[in-house]
Formats: structure tokens, sequence, C-alpha cells
């Protein structure tokens, strides 16, 4: 199990102050002038070297997407863009981040925007989170009061301003461009790409685009060293990460722990684990309403990163852990994801607009076996004709949900379809 | 009983009070010069909490002016975004999350227990005028499932009984102290943490 000391938000619970006074004594903003002086290059090749990925979904290695920002500025600023936009069913970490610890937030915010050379920052986050945002606020009005961030930020001779914006509504704004969109003013639908954002992004300026969770990592790896963070988790899966456990568990909680944990050690260690005991386990969605479900047989020996989640077709995602147990209705449970993702379609692509509601409409009549085992070949043949087809990764996230169901609970499909039909002829009879 | 609208006469004239003039301004300060625009969805929040919680046509076309956006590019911005109301809300709104995760955890119930509680269904408003009652998609709190979110505060850990005694608080008049109804600290587990145990702590100073 990982030690306490090698843990990264320590006050993910709010048992201490998340003031400023308090996240000194815990560390924050110890030497963060002495960091910058070490230079754009340094920074940027440590975080490469921590190998770190980005913490809201995609896992994309942070260090490279920082190099991918323009060396020497042509004229135009570059933004800093941090995605607090969170809205991914079953995830509630970046919360406790900005809540109870929002000073790790702005210290990795200064540090990242100073290595892609971005003077100014904005913290995009979900209206729903009013609280949140005021805490935050207050944070960034005490960086600002102690010469943290502003002009010569911590006596580092570099500018920077860091604004909190706050969003009305709109799972898509937690899509990169779909974000930048809606921070220019508009509605919040994405982009074609290319160009991608550290081309033409905020404004059609150079912009980088980071979770939460990754900037909020990135002063403990520049003051710890790369090294100590690539030794924690397994290659290309390294550091710590916040996992969100949630449903049929005896204690739903955040926690912080290990790349890599066997997903029923976290389970059991630290959420008490499955109601009614790991028997009665029966599938398991490990990051977040857009990856696939895994039924127990995956859930017994799997490992909870990147690389172990898509080797058994499922994905770390935002590591969102949502438990399901032996009572669920899994139909019906991811009939209520297609729902989700009907809801918040955008509805510029076709593909997406329509298909979202179109596999609502079929999962719900599955649910209650009011249909022809033939649909659910159809069904998968349109999840297909929707994945991979639209500007963003909505359709595709609304898909393999789906995908999921039909690859490891077929039979519990078809079961039901018969047993309507059974008993719609003993009526009839 | 119960309607699907409150009653109210949309404002023929909207303009901000001197007070939110001057945060609409600190608002728009946050974007470079030319870019006034990303500040509509601020904007349009401040116009909505001074409106008691809706925004009529009069303040889209005042916000619109104020940003010298069309007004047909506002209109765009209101209707995208589910936490703009463009029909007048209870002075209460009362959003169940029912997503997955909570749906796990007992929505249903919670759906009830709001519905017998006001007397309404999802979608409407009491009599009164005092409570709306909507259905929203995951609202980020999870692992503290389920829960709901009136007007800005969440209210976590829920069962029947503790939404109720919400509802019937909120109706007297009270503010129920937000956060987990089961005594929880924020998402640790339950029975306590079982990590972040070993270190000092610092906690009573501030």
């Amino acid at each position: 199990m990982l030690d306490d000391r090698d843990r990264i938000f320590t006050n993910l619970y709010g048992l201490e102050d998340w003031r400023l006074k308090a996240a000194r004594r815990r560390g924050d903003w110890d030497g963060t002038g002495d960091i910058i002086a070490k230079g754009r290059d340094w920074i940027i090749q440590q975080v490469k070297d921590s190998g770190l990925r980005g913490r809201g979904g995609a896992g994309f290695p942070t260090g490279l997407k920082w190099s991918f920002m323009p060396k020497e500025s042509d004229g135009r600023p570059h933004y800093l863009v941090i995605n607090a936009d969170e809205s991914e069913p079953g995830t509630c970490k970046d919360r406790d981040i900005m809540r109870h610890d929002p000073h790790k937030l702005i210290e990795g915010s200064l540090l990242a925007g100073f290595a892609i050379a971005a003077h100014a920052g904005y913290i995009y986050i979900r209206g729903e989170f009013h609280a949140e945002a005021q805490h935050l606020q207050a944070a960034i009005d005490e960086a600002y009061g102690a010469g943290l961030i502003g002009k010569n930020a911590c006596g580092s001779g570099w500018d920077f301003e860091l604004y909190l914006h706050r969003g009305a509504g709109a799972y898509i704004c937690g899509e990169e461009t779909g974000l930048l969109e809606s921070l220019e003013g508009k509605k919040g639908m994405p982009r074609l790409k290319p160009p991608f954002p550290a081309t033409a992004g905020l404004y059609g300026c150079p912009t980088t685009v980071n979770n939460v969770e990754t900037l909020a990592m990135a002063p403990a790896i520049l003051r710890r060293g790369a090294d100590w963070f690539a030794g924690l988790g397994r290659p290309d899966n390294t550091g710590t990460k916040i996992f969100c456990i949630s449903g049929h568990v005896n204690h739903p909680c955040n926690v912080e722990e290990e790349m890599g944990i066997p997903l029923k050690r976290l389970i059991e260690k630290h959420a008490g684990g499955v109601r009614g005991g790991w028997n009665n386990l029966l599938a398991v969605i490990p990051g977040g309403a857009s990856v696939p479900l895994i039924p127990k047989s995956i859930c017994d020996t799997v490992l909870m990163d990147f690389d172990s989640l898509a080797e058994v077709k499922s994905g770390l995602g935002t590591a969102a852990v949502i438990v399901m147990d032996g009572s669920t209705d899994i139909i019906k449970a991811v009939a209520r994801l297609s729902k989700f993702f009907m809801h918040e379609s955008c509805g510029q692509c076709t593909p997406c607009r329509e298909g979202t509601g179109w596999m609502w409409r079929v999962m719900e009549r599955l649910a209650a076996g009011e249909s022809e085992i033939e649909e659910i070949d159809m069904l998968q043949e349109v999840t297909t004709q929707v994945e991979g087809h639209c500007i963003c990764a909505l359709g595709d996230a609304a898909a393999w949900p789906v995908q999921g169901l039909i690859r490891h609970f077929r039979p519990e499909m078809e079961r039901r379809i018969l047993e309507r039909r059974k008993s719609a002829e003993a009526q009839a009879a | 009983m119960s309607a699907n609208t409150v009653a109210v006469e949309p404002p023929e004239q909207f303009k901000f009070t001197p007070a939110n003039r001057k945060r609409a301004k600190a608002l728009i300060a946050k974007y470079p010069a030319g870019r006034q625009a990303s500040a509509v969805v601020p904007l349009l929040d401040l116009a909505q909490r001074q409106n008691g919680g809706w925004l009529p046509r009069a303040a889209i076309e005042y916000v619109a002016a104020l940003l010298e956006m069309p007004v047909i590019r506002v209109w765009e911005v209101a209707t995208f975004y589910t936490m703009l109301n463009l029909k007048p809300v209870g002075r209460h709104l009362v959003q169940l999350c029912t997503t997955t995760p909570c749906w796990l955890m007992g929505s249903d119930a919670i759906l009830e227990a709001c519905e017998k509680t006001l007397g309404i269904g999802l979608g409407q408003t009491t009599e009164d005028g005092a409570f709306t009652l909507v259905e929203v998609e995951c609202l980020g709190a999870c692992a503290n499932g389920p829960m709901m979110q009136v007007n800005d505060d969440y209210y976590e850990d829920l069962d029947p009984k503790s939404t109720a005694a919400i509802l019937e608080a909120l109706r007297a008049g009270e503010r129920p102290a937000p956060g987990s109804q089961a005594g929880r600290q924020a998402s640790a587990p339950a029975p306590g943490p079982t990590t972040l145990t070993g270190l000092e702590g610092t906690a009573g100073e501030s």
C-alpha cells in the first residue's frame, strides 16, 4: 500500500484548513521561485521523465503536451487553460482538490504557465461547483496578496495572471475544444482538429489545456523529482491517482493510491469491500461512464492503470470506479448512461445527435425485454457507426458502455427478451 | 396542486443594479480587450440571480447590448446551458441527480420522497412558487450519492428521511447545513479515513 509520505493530496478530505497558511505547512509554495529558476526546459524534461499522464481521462503524457507549445511567441500570447469542468459520471476528485487543497492547483498552474510561456491562465470550473469556486477564488486572491502569482510571481521575474471562469452546466465543455468555445462566449461545441489547441486554441492563440488533478500533481513532482514519481506504479503508468469509488460498496469514498493497484485490493482496502462480499460483485465501470464495464471475472485480477485496463478492452478514464453488485439491473444501469449521453450530446454531429437518442430508446426496450434478439446485433452495429464518426469523443463515449454491456452481458439481455416473450404467450393462452 | 411554470409576468425592462453593474465590470475585466463575449455566461448567471432565478427576454437583450454581441448569439448560449433558466422557477430549485452512480444508491427513493414531501412531480413547481423539482445529470459528488442540489447548495448521502427533513426545513424558511447528511467527513470512508492517518496534523489552526 502507498505510504502516506508518498501521497500528494494530503488534505483530500478537508481535515485541515484549505487556506494559504495551512497549505504552506503542507509544503505548498515551498521554493517555487527556485523551481522556475531552473528554467522551462528543465521543468518540461522533469515532467516527461516522471511519466505523468493526464488525469482528465485520455491519459496523454503531460510533458509531451507542454512541449508542443511554440518555443518562442510569434507575437500571439500563450494561454494555459485548466479544465475543472468535472462532469464524467462517477468522477468527484477535482472537486476535493479545489475545495480542500486549492493552492496545489494554483501553484501547479503557475509552474505549467511558466513552462509553456503563458502569462495568463483560465480555470474553467463547472457552474454547479459553487462552494468550490468560492474556495478557489479566495485561494487565488490569497496567492495574489502574497505575491505568489501576478507580477513577478514568487520573485521569479515571470508575470502570471490566473482567472476563474464559471460554466453553466454542459458536460461537453469538459471536451477541451468545447471548453475553449465556451470560454470564448459561445455554445460549447467541440472544434474540428487539427489545428490542435497548441497551435490555435483560446482566441486563436497557442493554448495548453490540462486537468485539475494533473496540474495539482506538478509541484510535488518538480520538488521531489521525476524519479520519485516514476518509481511509483508501473512503467508508462507511473505515480499516484485519486480513485473515486461509488456505488455498491460498503464505504464509498475518494482515495489517493498508487497507480496499478489491483482493483480488488482498492475496493477492499479503502471502500470496505463490495456490499455482501466480493462474490456478490456483478460488474465494475472502472473509469467513469465513458468506459466499458468489466464483469467480476476480470475484476478479480485486473490492475488499475491505463495499460492494464486497455488490455481488457476498458480504460482508466478518470479512475471513477462505479461498483455494481448482484442486485443491479445491469441493462437499466447502462441505459441510464445512454440517457446521460443523449442529454449531453451538443447536437453538432448527426451520428451522435441522432445515435445517442436511438441507442437510449433501444436500451430502454432491452431493459424491459420488449425487443427481438436480432436487435442486439443491430444495436451493436449502430454503436460502431456512431463511434469514430464525430468531431469529438462523446459519440465514442456513448457507444463504448453499450458495447461493453453486449460483450459481457449478452446472455442476460437475451434471457430478458425470452422471458418477456414467454410471459406474453402465457397471457395470450 | 402544482403548475409547470410559475405565473410571473416577464419584465419589460431589465438592467443591472448598481452593485451588479460593478460586478459585471469586474467579470468583463478578466478577459482581454475585445474578448468581452467571454463574459456572457457569467453575466447571464448574474442577471438570472438578480431576476429571481430565471432569464427573461429583456435580460438577454440587455446582456447582448452590454457585451456588444448580436442578440441571437446570446440566445444560443442561453438555450445551450442547463443552469440558465428561460422560464420562472420556484425560490428553491431542487435538482435531483439520477445518473447511474446516484441511481445505484437509491435516487428513485429520493425522488419519491421529494414528490411526496412537495406534492409535485418532476418539472413542476409548487403552487406557492416555493419549490421547483427537476432531474439533473451527474453533479460530480458521486462518492456521496445519492445527492441533490438546492440553489447553490449540495446535499449529499441522502436517504428519504433526510431528504424530507431538508425540504421541510427549507419550507420553514431555514437553510439546512449542506454537505453529507450522514455525518461523513467529505468523501472519506464513513468509518473514517483509511489513509492520511500517519501525518502530523495541522487541524485546528488556520
